[in-house]
């Protein structure tokens, strides 16, 4: 009885930090994908957002043009940017991984902007989106919706 | 021939005296886009509640008066809820200052000012605030209303067409920090750490009446 209360402790202590590596993560050519996320939305009116994490692990740069996914009509890659204390969103044409480097679309900065959706996203429910790479080509990763009020990735977007 | 050369000659001067008249308006801040920045920054730092005299409608249908905040600490910022990146993070950003405020919270009251009131209608903001923290209100109005109101802030907004159809709107993003006598106390910034904000905010609201 004991020891089975002992193990039950052991396994809900190890339970959270399953949890928080249960982080997807792709990798393609010099580049690892990982922590893809998005915040639940009401309907369908507003546009959705999508964040991630690209590490460029080779030697030579790359960039990332483009997203593609089936949930919205018009997903496209946007900047906020800061002049004169107003923000913008510019379309980002393009972001580069440089080599070596680690480059987040994080809140406040790069983001996806998924316009057009095609159904709600409710939190707890993912959805594949393609990132095109100049060298590295398409990657798919399954983003996960997280609540509204979430700030970062549910499984930490460091390794 | 030659006359062609003339008249090309006389364009060609015109437009370097156009440019170089340019370049020196540019130079001493004199184009109108440079005036209304500066004027702008200087509104801002000059927003006083008690002097203004725009009317707008709560998330829950009622009027509302920058009279009627007059007395405590308010925290006002602008934005609109079809934003997918910097008003959730505002939002949350204030929602764990507020957390951090401890019962302090209760001397204060918090404004989200849409700048997009042909979309955000008083139920829209409403059903959009329920994911946030409940103190955190929002206020809208007629496009005339809400454009006097965000001008008396010295807050500068702009409807950007997007090419599907829909827009986007930009907009001044930091959160004004007023005391309870409605003069602006201070300004947050969008990537100000909590250690920063939240002492500005307890600055506001330890000023007297």
């Amino acid at each position: 009885m004991m020891k089975q209360i002992i193990a039950g402790l052991g396994l809900a202590a190890l339970l959270p930090a399953l949890a928080l590596a249960e982080c997807a993560e792709v990798s393609q050519g010099d580049l690892s994908i990982r922590a893809a996320w998005s915040r639940a939305t009401i309907g369908t009116a507003r546009p959705a957002v999508f964040y991630v994490t690209i590490q460029n692990n080779g030697s030579t740069d790359d960039r990332l043009t483009g997203i593609e996914t089936s949930v919205a009509g018009m997903p496209m890659l946007h900047e906020t940017v800061m002049t004169d204390g107003v923000a913008s969103m510019p379309h980002a044409t393009a972001i580069d991984i440089p080599a070596g480097e680690t480059v987040s679309l994080a809140p406040g900065g790069f983001h996806g902007m998924l316009m057009d959706l095609e159904e709600e996203l409710k939190e707890g429910e993912s959805f594949p989106v393609a990132l095109q790479f100049e060298k590295a080509g398409e990657v798919s990763i399954d983003t996960e919706v997280l609540p509204i009020r979430a700030r970062e990735a549910a499984c930490g977007a460091t390794p | 021939m030659r006359r062609h050369t003339l008249i090309l000659g006389g364009t060609g001067l015109f437009a370097a005296l156009g440019f170089m008249l340019t370049l020196g308006a540019w130079q001493s801040g004199d184009l109108p886009w440079q005036e209304k920045t500066t004027s702008s920054a200087a509104r801002i730092r000059a927003a006083d509640l008690g002097a203004m005299t725009w009317q707008l409608t709560s998330h829950e249908g009622a009027p509302v008066n920058p009279q009627d905040w007059l007395g405590q600490a308010n925290l006002v910022f602008f934005g609109f809820t079809w934003c997918p990146d910097v008003c959730p993070m505002t939002l949350l950003n204030i929602s764990d200052w507020l957390e951090e405020l401890g019962p302090d919270a209760d001397r204060l009251a918090v404004h989200l000012v849409t700048v997009d009131p042909e979309r955000d209608i008083p139920e829209v903001l409403a059903d959009y605030l329920s994911n946030f923290n409940p103190r955190i209100a929002g206020l809208t109005g007629t496009p005339v209303e809400v454009a006097r109101a965000v001008a008396a802030f010295g807050v500068t907004y702009r409807r950007v067409p997007r090419e599907d159809g829909d827009y986007t709107m930009d907009h001044t993003s930091g959160v004004f920090v007023f005391g309870p006598d409605g003069r602006l106390s201070r300004m947050i910034d969008l990537h100000e750490k909590p250690q920063a904000a939240v002492p500005k905010i307890r600055q506001a609201l330890n000023q007297e009446e």
